[in-house]
């Protein structure tokens, strides 16, 4: 593969992630906040069908994303509703919702299936796009792969920098002693996953009208892609930036599993195609290896110097899951 | 800054946690709030601090009316409240901690805020890491930074609710410094604790509660039995030094070596007796948690052999160690020994090992009720362990280990527990002992050490010495151990090869 051909892949490869990680740093929002929106997958699939719809009827896109982000909102809303008013199981309330959005997202979509839609079309920057290497790998893309760069600045600069982002992790962490410094923890816990619900929600059109452009029913080749956002969350620790680069990996891998197929025979392409998602979750595994018991035990058998260095590179990969996620919070 | 509280009540069900309590404070005064185990003292902090609201009753600050909505409203108002076990974010760092809840722009300064708090700590004696991680801190470090929040706040009136219990000696003194110069600055303090002799020396007065009401208060010179008769209505002596110690071996460990985080303990040997009583000494941290741990099987030993009885326990896990007879009764009540949710009764089912699917509520709830009994719980069956006080939630802990232990590993079993209620646990405990169980426990306190222990075992980065017979070591010797210093002239041991033989206790 000569040189302009690999830019053009990897360009492609951020314009293709850019849907998994605007939707990984919204879940992470959420979970940052202490609730886990496990409905990702099926929200993915019915905004993405659902802005399709309407961009088909109306011919307008940014209708289309806008009805995207309404729907992951709505549905976000539905799992705070439950887990924090309500007191329900946070992980029943959202797969209740994941399957209950994808059998209905393939049902009503039945009526637009395989119509020819809108599409984002790509605008380069003016001058930028012109500088070499970079500008053909971040300066010529969509508008919604703009924003997913912005979104990843961003969503870190929220998190790490700003008062509201220090109470943020505050709530996920240790609610109680939030509260008790005056944060309002449940109306953030419900501020959060809404809008890291909407964010998923805009995957769904950034899939539909943009990086695989029209709706197809079960072969969307949509499904799943939630579960990978869900890994990529744990992956990337909670922190945009490393979440944005899980998502990238997972894009990178999805992309060489398709140019690599001609030179890999032997393997069927099906074993490709899906090759990504355990890889992923491998990675997933690696990454949190540090945290096992085990490891310490033979880490402790190996030389001195070798040993602190492994263990360094298992510590900064380490990720610590903010500690009450997924536990309601009841002020008394 | 004046305080005055008017007729406060407050109740839980039928418990009448506050029932009409009124008190004043003056300015500049360090106020001992002492009374039994559930008498309510908590309760009114909680109120005082904005956690709890009252039933009814009034709160006056320099003589004006408040109403405390919150946490954060009693600390606009300047009262703050800092936590037996501190309210902050172990995983963030100190000055985020700080920032956490602080008022001020989209884009806190950090080094504004850390610029302040480094200046109000320098007088105060206190020094603070601003970039290190809370999680990495000691407890009583975590208790200075709160403490430096809360004043950077604003705080004028400071609660202390146990703040000693998890603390070293040498925190306690600088704690202790800190609030005198406090309270010469105008700020008022009030400080719960079940140490008398730690009110005798910061009090300025002393408020006593017993069930939920203001028994009497008291001006220095306070004598300890006065106090005491005022908390429990009655005269309370510790009973006499009981040592059921026998001479054969029940529990034995050979050149036992373990490590868990930083901390590694050094191979050890030692034979515990049938109804012996071994106390384990030593500053947070230093291993004897870990060596706790081990016994329980809950760290695995990293070499020895452990034997209870015949039976060899080496290698085996914790359920292993339980079957056989080996109890461990963590520090941690609610995060590792008892279950938030579930009431005294439930917690009796699970720890019985009764065969059967299904669960017998009624004999759950006689049992329940006859352990209450004899721990004398201030609860009922059906109480969720949450509910309960301190205190009760400790005497709760120990009801539920089961009969027939053999070995009892007890973390600092009297923690938060009044004079009354460490005398009467301790008895049961000897009753147990003298069934020919045998007890190892850790605590802080060094006379608790010396009075109920046979021997002692000091540990100090690790390393263990002794064991020392308890009945010939003084307090001072054994603050020399703890701080790592040996005593020269005693012979007991040599620093520089500390006793690891199980020879001494023969
Ligand atoms: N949230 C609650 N629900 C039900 N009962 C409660 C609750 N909080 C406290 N109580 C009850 O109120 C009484 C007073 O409790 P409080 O915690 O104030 O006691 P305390 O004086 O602090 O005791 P200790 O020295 O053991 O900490 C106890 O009987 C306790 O069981
Ligand atoms: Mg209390």
């Amino acid at each position: 593969m000569d040189g302009p051909t690999l830019l053009v892949g990897l360009a492609g490869v951020l314009a293709t992630s850019a849907p998994i990680a605007v939707a990984s740093i919204g879940e992470s929002l959420a979970e940052r906040s202490g609730v886990i929106n496990l409905s990702v997958n099926g929200t993915i699939l019915l905004s993405a069908m659902g802005s399709f719809a309407v961009a088909v009827t109306t011919g307008s896109l940014v209708l289309g994303f806008i009805l995207g982000a309404i729907i992951g909102a709505v549905v976000a809303l539905l799992v705070a509703f439950g887990s924090i008013t309500l007191r329900r199981s946070q992980v029943a309330v959202g797969f209740v919702l994941t399957l209950f959005c994808r059998d209905l997202s393939y049902f009503l979509g039945n009526p637009f299936m395989g119509d020819k839609g809108p599409r984002l079309a790509e605008h380069g920057i003016p001058l930028l796009q012109r500088i070499p290497i970079l500008g053909t790998l971040i300066f010529k893309h969509d508008v919604m792969t703009y924003f997913s760069f912005v979104l990843i600045i961003v969503a870190w600069w929220w998190v790490y920098r700003t008062r509201p982002g220090l109470t943020l992790r505050a709530i996920g962490e240790r609610p109680e002693a939030a509260f008790a410094r005056g944060a309002r923890v449940n109306l953030l816990r419900y501020t959060y996953t809404v809008v890291g619900g909407a964010l998923v929600g805009l995957a769904g059109p950034m899939y539909s009208l943009s990086v695989k452009a029209g709706w197809k029913g079960t072969i969307s080749g949509l499904d799943g892609l939630g579960w990978i956002v869900l890994a990529i969350v744990i992956f990337g620790a909670w922190n945009p930036v490393r979440v944005a680069f899980g998502a990238y990996l997972f894009g990178l891998l999805q992309w060489l599993s398709v140019v690599l197929q001609p030179s890999l025979q032997g393997i069927p392409s099906q074993v490709l195609q899906v090759a990504p998602f355990p890889l992923m979750i491998l990675t997933l595994l690696f990454v949190n290896v540090g945290n096992a018991e085990w490891v310490d035990r033979i880490l402790a058998s190996l030389p001195e110097a070798s040993r602190k260095r492994v263990a360094k590179i298992l510590r900064s990969l380490r990720v610590v899951q903010p500690r009450s996620l997924g536990v309601p919070f009841e002020p008394d | 800054m004046e305080v005055q509280v008017k007729q406060i009540r407050k109740h839980f069900g039928p418990v009448k946690a506050n029932d009409g309590i009124t008190l004043s404070v003056p300015a500049g005064a360090i106020v001992g709030i002492l009374g039994e185990n559930g008498a309510g003292k908590s309760t009114l902090m909680k109120i005082l601090s904005g956690f709890q609201p009252a039933d009814s009753g009034e709160i006056l600050l320099d003589g004006k009316a408040v109403t405390l909505r919150s946490p954060a409203d009693a600390i606009r108002h300047g009262v703050g409240m800092l936590h037996q076990d501190p309210l902050d974010f172990p995983p963030m760092r100190v000055v985020d901690n700080l920032l956490i809840g602080a008022p001020g722009r989209l884009i806190p300064r950090r080094g504004d805020a850390a610029q302040a708090v480094a200046d109000l700590a320098g007088p105060l004696g206190l020094t603070l890491d601003l970039k290190a991680e809370v999680g990495s801190l000691t407890v009583g470090e975590r208790q200075q930074l709160e403490l430096l929040r809360l004043l950077w706040l604003g705080a004028r009136v400071l609660i202390l609710d146990e703040p000693t219990t998890g603390i070293s000696a040498t925190q306690r003194e600088q704690l202790f410094g800190t609030l005198r110069r406090l309270a010469e600055q105008g700020k008022t303090v009030l400080f719960v604790s079940h140490k008398l002799e730690e009110v005798q020396e910061l009090c300025t007065r002393v408020a006593v509660l017993r069930q939920g009401r203001l028994i009497g208060e008291a001006l220095p010179p306070f004598r300890v039995d006065k106090l005491v008769s005022m908390m429990f209505e009655r005269e309370v002596t510790p009973g006499e030094r009981l040592s059921c110690a026998t001479g054969d071996t029940l529990f034995r460990l050979t050149d036992v070596s373990a490590e868990q985080g930083r901390i590694k303990l050094d191979p050890f040997s030692m034979d515990i007796h049938r109804g012996e009583t071994i106390g384990l000494a030593g500053m947070e941290g230093s291993g004897q948690a870990v060596f706790l741990r081990s016994c329980a099987g809950l760290v695995a030993t990293t070499g020895g052999r452990i034997q209870l009885e015949d039976v060899d326990l080496t290698g085996k896990n914790y359920h292993h160690f339980k079957k056989k007879g080996v109890a461990y009764v963590p520090a941690a009540r609610l995060e590792e020994g008892l279950i938030p949710g579930l009431s005294i009764t439930e917690h009796v089912l699970l720890t019985q090992h009764k065969p059967g699917f299904f669960i017998d509520r009624e004999s759950g709830r006689k049992l329940a009720q006859q352990r209450i009994g004899d721990y004398n719980i201030k609860g009922t069956p059906a109480s969720p362990v949450e509910s309960l006080s301190g205190g009760n939630q400790q005497r709760t802990l120990l009801a539920l280990v089961r009969p027939g232990a053999k070995v009892m590993l007890l973390e600092q079993p009297t923690r938060g527990l009044d004079i009354e209620s460490v005398i009467y646990l301790w008895t049961k405990l000897k009753e147990r002992c003298n069934d020919g169980g045998s007890i190892v426990f850790t605590s802080s306190d060094l006379d608790e050490l010396l009075r109920y222990s046979d021997r002692i075992l000091v540990f100090f980065a690790g390393k263990v010495s002794g064991p020392l017979d308890a009945k010939t070591t003084t307090v001072d010797q054994l603050g020399y151990l703890i701080g790592g210093r040996d005593i020269s002239g005693t012979g007991i041991f040599d620093e520089t090869d500390p006793v690891q033989e199980g020879g001494l206790d023969g």
